[in-house]
């Protein structure tokens, strides 16, 4: 098995506040990891560490085999080849659907406009909207705009891709539709790493199981053993909540 | 049945809208008669007469800044056009270079130096919290009070500061300057092209020009090739000191530079809070977004940040090209020759036809202020996001 | 690599603040070391020049400074501190113009009472803030009883008004007659009846076209014009008539803002309570439409105050205006950069204090919201 994602003793303060306590966490070519736990226990950030949209500032980050310092030429490098996917979507509201996708092709690896269109409109029909290319973000639900949001991450042919609460913000009758996308994506062997509070997506596609709270891993197990077995009290109370209502 | 008639018409919707807007109009004719009346009366007893024929005396007074030719000879209708032309002067000069310290200062009001950044706010606390009356003023005295034309400070070769304004060397164009110009502009001409072939490269092979940069180089190095080729065709005419004046050369007057300073500056002081509101209201997602796909820096704040930042920019920054514009009014207190200083003012004065008078100088500010807005109305409908993002 | 060696290096606060605002790379340090320099230089000039080296009422011999000739610049050469002796020799008449001496204790009284009869409209969360609405409402009838005078007071005359008292009076009173008109405008606006809506949209929009200047001109020149015989209001009135009307407009459109911002749902649910238009406006969609109309209502009002130094233009000594009249004193002719200087100072503290102000209520607006 190929390691593709190594964190090591990583710590990360703001200010005062210790978000990120001697994180330890390796991820293999085409596993699946599913993060959980309760909000400002530090998972989003620990995935925004891995493409560096934060700075961790003790332990080390390793991402293809490169190591994630201010090295600018390192980190344009990794955010090549690794997706991400916001809560918020992030869609660029300025452009059409099509020019959404197709601007990281343009303009980061430097395709010509038909054939980053062309790609475009590849995954635009695996996400299941092809006709909705050339609206605007703000004319799409928000279910849309997520499928959006994810085929732009596609476009860039990454082999890591990080989802950050991806369906937080979405309404009920929608979560679906994108979850399936990021289900279909799982099965292709794409290397996932899923900040949710998603349990039935996570029994259907997590290899890994991880639970954090207050900075901290707190257990990381299968999910089988995650759901049924629990070790940590923490968990067990997390899971009773998430689980119950 | 009387009463369930009258019934009908004061609680029907149709019929009260109906009737208060009757009662609304009768009321305001009412008050325009009156005061139509009274007026006519007021003028009567005074013997003012009134009517636009004095629009073809001559005015007989002189205006020291001007774009056009004017004598005291030349009719009243003349010097409006005089006042508007300097108005509309004072305003394009004065909103551009608002525009460009407002971007400079916006900018450095997020510069991730923290000294900057408050050097940058006290400016524009200091400067948007001072009557822009009391600044140009203030700019005014300033200028008034640098050394006599005798003792002018020479800042470069031929360029003088005096209290009688700013001297510097006025160009004389020699046979075969046109060349320069139409090179110039045809340097100009072909950059748009390149810029579009360059673009459509891009589309079909990938290739990024520096597009910017050999077009900058183009456009300034085309004018100065062609103008050492026509073997310089242009010199100057440098002021020189003839006793108590300078003779040739051009100047800049007090009056003039007190306007500009004080309407630019006080307007750069809004204008750079738009700027850095609009830099802002782009969402800290939108960047990290841009950053998780790869772009560099300078491409997120290309394609991403400006344009959207534009969308919010543009909008207050065209009423405060409004107010500057309003603003330059205020050019009576110093005595630069505006609108409302000659036209408003002297003419006024001279002729005695308040109403006419007024009636025009508002119109026309009437007229440059929807102008604008129109044109700001039309730009912001064609920029507006499509949904509702 | 980023990382630290030492722990409590990096669990600094300052030293983290310092890296991070001044020195995080070397463009940020060379901007720095220039910010530094030009601070360091206009700040000296400044300080000296306004404090160590001024004169205040005596020069560096110890002379009471009576007139220019007396400021230590004007003797010494190479001096150039301040000469702030005018702004004490013109002191009375910067705040009351030229009001007469013996009477100056009735401005100073209305003076006094300004802040109490603003404090409730200000803070919301007062207590006895009732009675303090309700002395807003009586200080303005109050005020011009003391200033103008009437039964048991002599009768000052408003050419005698002057300096801050008029630049306050034409302000305050202004914005106070202003926003009712504004209210009705903003109304008028969003009417549904065509010719109200109308009426109000060309007038808004004609007043918010034109200079102010001009407004004071035409009110200075043709309101005698309009009017019948016995009617001829003073100078002062005059401007305050076109600064009502300009101040009316710019805050009927905030108060639109205002209105825009409220969800048609509470509309709605007003009238599905069977509350009728008056009822609806005035308990259910006023009272929010204002809550979030007060900030850019504040600016308009910073607008306004900034703007009453035009009226020196049409004769009326204002604060500028006095200062202008001092300067063209011969005995104090030529310091202008003193008096201009504080008069700008004497505008920036109101207006500052009046866009904290507004600042203050839109955090409070926000967190309310949230």
């Amino acid at each position: 098995m190929e390691q593709v994602i190594q964190l090591e003793k990583v710590n990360k303060w703001y200010d005062d506040f210790h978000v990120l306590k001697d994180i330890d966490l390796s991820v293999q070519r085409g596993q699946k990891i599913v993060v959980c736990g309760p909000s400002g226990s530090g998972k989003s950030t620990m995935i925004r560490c891995i493409n560096r949209l934060e700075a961790h500032q003790k332990g080390h980050i390793v991402v293809h085999n490169t190591e994630l310092t201010n090295d600018l030429k390192n980190i344009d490098m990794i955010r090549k080849n690794v997706g991400m996917v916001f809560q918020q979507f992030n869609l660029f509201p300025h452009l059409s659907v099509i020019d959404n996708i197709s601007l990281a092709p343009i303009w980061v690896k430097k395709m010509p406009k038909k054939e980053a269109e062309d790609i475009a409109m590849s995954y635009l029909e695996k996400v299941k909207i092809p006709e909705q290319a050339q609206k605007f973000p703000g004319q799409l639900s928000g279910g849309q705009q997520q499928r959006v949001a994810i085929a732009r991450s596609l476009a860039m042919n990454p082999d890591i891709m990080l989802f950050d609460e991806p369906t937080s913000a979405l309404d009920p009758e929608m979560i679906k539709e994108v979850l399936d996308v990021m289900i279909q994506l799982a099965e292709e062997g794409m290397t996932m790493l899923v900040v949710t509070h998603e349990m039935g997506f996570a029994k259907t596609v997590a290899d890994q199981m991880i639970f954090m709270d207050e900075g901290k891993i707190v257990e990381q197990a299968t999910p089988d053993e995650f759901f049924n077995n629990p070790k940590s009290d923490r968990t067990k109370l997390f899971l009773s909540q998430i689980l119950n209502h | 049945m009387q009463t369930n008639f009258l019934r009908k018409i004061i609680f029907d919707e149709k019929s009260r809208s109906l009737l208060i807007q009757t009662l609304v109009i009768g009321l305001f004719a009412l008050f325009i008669y009156l005061i139509a009346q009274q007026t006519a009366y007021n003028l009567e007893k005074r013997g003012i007469s009134s009517g636009f024929d004095f629009l073809n005396l001559s005015a007989g007074y002189d205006i020291s800044i001007r774009l056009i030719p004017f004598t005291s000879e030349d009719t009243h209708f003349r010097a409006y056009f005089v006042g508007l032309l300097n108005t509309l002067m004072i305003a394009v000069c004065g909103c551009f270079l608002a525009t460009i310290i407002g971007f400079l200062v916006g900018v450095i009001r997020l510069s991730s130096n923290w000294l900057f950044r408050n050097i940058a706010y006290v400016y524009v606390e200091f400067t948007r919290n001072v009557p822009v009356l009391l600044q140009i003023i203030l700019y005014y005295s300033i200028l008034l009070h640098l050394p006599k034309i005798k003792q002018a400070i020479e800042i470069f070769d031929g360029f003088f500061l005096t209290n009688r304004g700013f001297f510097s060397p006025s160009p004389i164009f020699k046979e075969g300057f046109s060349l320069v110009l139409w090179s110039f502009l045809i340097a100009i001409i072909a950059s748009i092209l390149i810029k579009k072939i360059l673009k459509k490269k891009q589309e079909q092979t990938g290739q990024q020009y520096p597009i910017f940069l050999i077009n900058s180089a183009l456009i300034i190095f085309t004018p100065i090739l062609v103008y050492y080729i026509m073997g310089r065709p242009l010199e100057f005419d440098a002021p020189v000191l003839k006793g108590f004046n300078f003779k040739g050369g051009m100047v800049i007057r007090p009056e003039f530079l007190g306007m500009l300073f004080g309407l630019s500056i006080y307007t750069a002081a809004f204008i750079s809070e738009t700027v850095r509101s609009g830099i802002i209201a782009v969402s800290k997602g939108q960047r990290e977004a841009s950053q998780a796909l790869g772009l560099k820096n300078n491409l997120v704040m290309r394609l991403i940040v400006i344009p959207q930042a534009l969308r919010v920019i543009i909008p207050p920054l065209t009423s405060q090209y409004l107010n500057l514009t309003k603003n330059s009014s205020l050019g009576i207190a110093i005595g630069y020759a505006d609108l409302v200083h000659g036209f408003g003012g002297i003419s006024l004065n001279q002729t005695g036809r308040a109403i006419e008078i007024m009636l025009m100088v508002m119109l026309t500010y009437l007229t440059i202020s929807l102008t604008i807005s129109l044109f700001m109305n039309i730009y912001n409908k064609s920029v507006q996001f499509k949904g509702n993002a | 690599m980023t990382t630290f060696s030492n722990q409590s290096l990096m669990r600094n606060k300052y030293y983290n603040w310092i890296i991070k605002n001044l020195f995080s790379s070397w463009v940020n340090s060379l901007m720095t070391v220039v910010a530094i320099i030009f601070i360091y230089e206009v700040g000296t000039f400044f300080l000296n020049w306004a404090f160590f080296a001024a004169d205040f009422r005596t020069n560096f011999q110890g002379e009471l400074i009576t007139d220019r000739s007396f400021c230590s610049k004007n003797i010494m050469p190479g001096e150039y501190g301040a000469c702030w002796a005018i702004i004490y020799a013109r002191w009375d008449q910067f705040m009351y113009g030229f009001y007469p001496i013996e009477e100056v204790w009735r401005v100073n009284f209305v003076y006094a009472l300004l802040p109490l009869a603003i404090i409730g409209i200000l803070f919301d969360k007062l207590p006895f803030r009732k009675y303090f609405i309700y002395f807003t409402f009586i200080y303005p009838f109050l005020a011009y009883f003391m200033l103008y005078g009437g039964p048991g007071l002599s009768v000052v005359g408003t050419n005698k008004w002057g300096g801050l008292l008029v630049t306050l009076f034409l302000g305050v009173t202004g914005i106070g007659l202003a926003f009712p008109l504004s209210i009705i405008l903003a109304l008028g606006r969003r009417s549904k009846m065509p010719i109200v809506k109308s009426l109000c949209v060309v007038f808004i929009e004609f007043i918010r076209g034109v200079p102010l200047i001009t407004l004071l001109f035409t009110a200075n020149v043709m309101l005698p014009l309009f009017l019948p015989d016995g009617v001829n209001p003073d100078n002062l009135l005059r401007a305050l008539v076109a600064v009502t009307l300009f101040q009316s407009a710019y805050m009927a459109e905030a108060i639109r803002g205002g209105l825009q911002a409220i969800p048609r749902g509470q509309i709605e649910a007003a009238q599905s309570l069977g509350l009728n238009y008056w009822q609806t406006t005035r308990k259910i969609i006023l009272p929010q439409a204002l809550k979030i109309a007060i900030p850019p209502i504040v600016n308009t009002c910073i607008g306004l105050f900034k703007d009453t130094s035009l009226v020196l233009i049409i004769g009326l000594f204002d604060l500028l205006g006095i200062g202008r009249a001092a300067l063209a004193d011969m005995t104090w002719t030529k310091l202008y950069y003193e008096v201009y200087v504080f008069i700008s100072l004497v505008f920036f503290i109101f207006c500052f204090g009046m866009s904290r102000y507004s600042l203050y209520l839109e955090k409070k607006l926000k967190t309310d919201n949230s």
